[in-house]
């Protein structure tokens, strides 16, 4: 049941990262993706958060693996999901009160995030724990480094700031439009044209040299 | 008249105000998932509403009865079970995994339901039915409904009534959405979109648009209260 084939753990990591980004490639998790990327500081808070719950699930359901029965499977991941989003939301209440406050009722919205069932569905419900790890590891870091590249300029072009600290000269105007929910929408789309003209540029080039 | 007011406000607020998808960014899946055609969208928008109102009046049900604390059923029980006590007792750290199971159950209820008794709109619901479980606006309803019931002081907690109007025009809101939303993606079929941006980018540009558009309500309930009152 180990060795079923399939990428090993070092390819899970990698995978997880660009080719497979969860937000740019497979378009999952929008929703923290749009709304919690006001500002880098809640982005990367959220992406801890998510990525210290899809740790845990991915190992607890790997360890459970032989137990699953396949109708049941879902509901299962759902609520181990569900337990750690607890875990957290109660870590994030005690140690970060405000921050906490500002990311509200999107933290305990890390249970519906179809990225971490998706994880636990295709990789950890199948994969032994290690490997399992290591996919969780690597999805974690694209999707931080995901919301990191819209957060960034939402919070440069809205703000004039990064993590809160003013980089734009003074004569900059704000562009407040970026902090609002149309901003969100607009950056993620046109990012996501751009990692898509990337995507296509670099297929063309590799089959021009072939 | 004080309810009616109130309801009032809540239905607007969840309907076009805060909408959903477009204020709150719950839902976005469906919204860009099934946003193809108008009658796909019209489905999922009514599927929808109907989960989202059968789960919000459990979820308002279970939060008033048994989670937030101090809650008499929960109290009752414990007195059954510790006789002298001034403890009162809490059950908010299991809000959420008692909202997925409630989720869960809802839509296979009403999965059910709706394959016994019409066949003929159970078959149009077809796969939508079951994705709803995961659809992250019907869980974020239950946390806004368990905000203003266990967050708040006892005498302005939301009865039956709030927590279900915010249901219903909450599924509303989300519906005339992606209702739009599809009528758009229509007619952008025969546009020239520029290759990389096709699919999902010029969806979420032009619900950025429509986002802005939704943003021209800002205030209209401050304007509402004030009418009302």
């Amino acid at each position: 049941m180990a060795n079923d084939g399939g990428p090993t753990a070092g390819e899970r990591f990698i995978r997880g990262i660009i080719p497979e980004n969860p937000v740019y490639r497979q378009l999952l998790g929008m929703c923290p993706t749009l709304a919690v990327t006001g500002n880098l500081q809640a982005a990367m808070t959220m992406a801890g958060a998510t990525a210290f719950v899809l740790f845990c699930a991915n190992v607890l359901t790997s360890l459970i693996r032989g137990l699953l029965k396949p109708h049941l499977r879902i509901l299962v991941f759902t609520l181990v999901i569900a337990t750690f989003v607890t875990i957290v939301d109660r870590i994030l209440q005690a140690y970060l009160y405000q921050m906490s406050q500002q990311l509200g009722p999107y933290v305990p919205l890390i249970i519906v995030n179809c990225m971490i069932i998706s994880r636990c569905e295709i990789c950890a419900s199948k994969q032994s724990v290690f490997r399992a790890a290591s996919d969780a590891v690597g999805v974690s870091l694209g999707f931080a480094l995901a919301l990191a590249s819209i957060a960034a300029p939402r919070e440069l072009l809205g703000d004039g700031a990064l993590f809160g600290f003013a980089v734009m000269p003074e004569a900059m105007p704000q562009w407040v439009i970026m902090l609002l929910p149309p901003g969100a929408f607009i950056t993620l789309g046109l990012l996501l044209g751009g990692a898509n003209w990337i995507g296509q540029s670099l297929n063309r080039r590799k089959a021009a040299t072939e | 008249m004080e309810l009616l007011g109130e309801v009032i406000l809540i239905a607007i607020s969840a309907a076009l105000i805060n909408n959903f998808v477009l204020h709150y960014f719950v839902g976005i899946c469906p919204f860009l998932g099934v946003s193809r055609r108008v009658d796909m969208a019209f489905g999922m928008g009514f599927a929808v509403t109907f989960v989202i109102s059968v789960a919000g009046l459990l979820s308002w049900t279970f939060t008033t009865y048994i989670l937030r604390p101090g809650a008499p059923l929960t109290t009752w029980v414990y007195r059954l079970a510790v006789p002298d006590t001034e403890v009162v007792p809490d059950l908010s750290i299991l809000n959420y995994i008692v909202f997925i199971f409630v989720i869960a159950s809802a839509v296979q209820l009403v999965e059910m339901y709706v394959r016994k008794f019409f066949p003929k709109l159970y078959k149009s619901f077809g796969v939508f039915l079951p994705l709803i479980t995961t659809n992250c606006a019907i869980l974020f309803a239950c946390l806004e409904i368990l905000r203003n019931v266990s967050g708040v002081p006892r005498a302005e907690a939301w009865g039956v009534v709030e927590a279900l109007t915010l249901s219903v025009f909450a599924g509303l809101g989300f519906m005339l959405a992606i209702v739009i939303m599809a009528g758009i993606r229509e007619e952008l079929d025969s546009c020239d979109v520029p290759a990389p941006l096709r699919g999902a980018g010029i969806t979420l540009i032009v619900a950025g648009l429509l986002a802005l558009a939704f943003a021209g309500f800002t205030r209209v309930d401050q304007g509402l209260a004030n009418l009302i009152r």
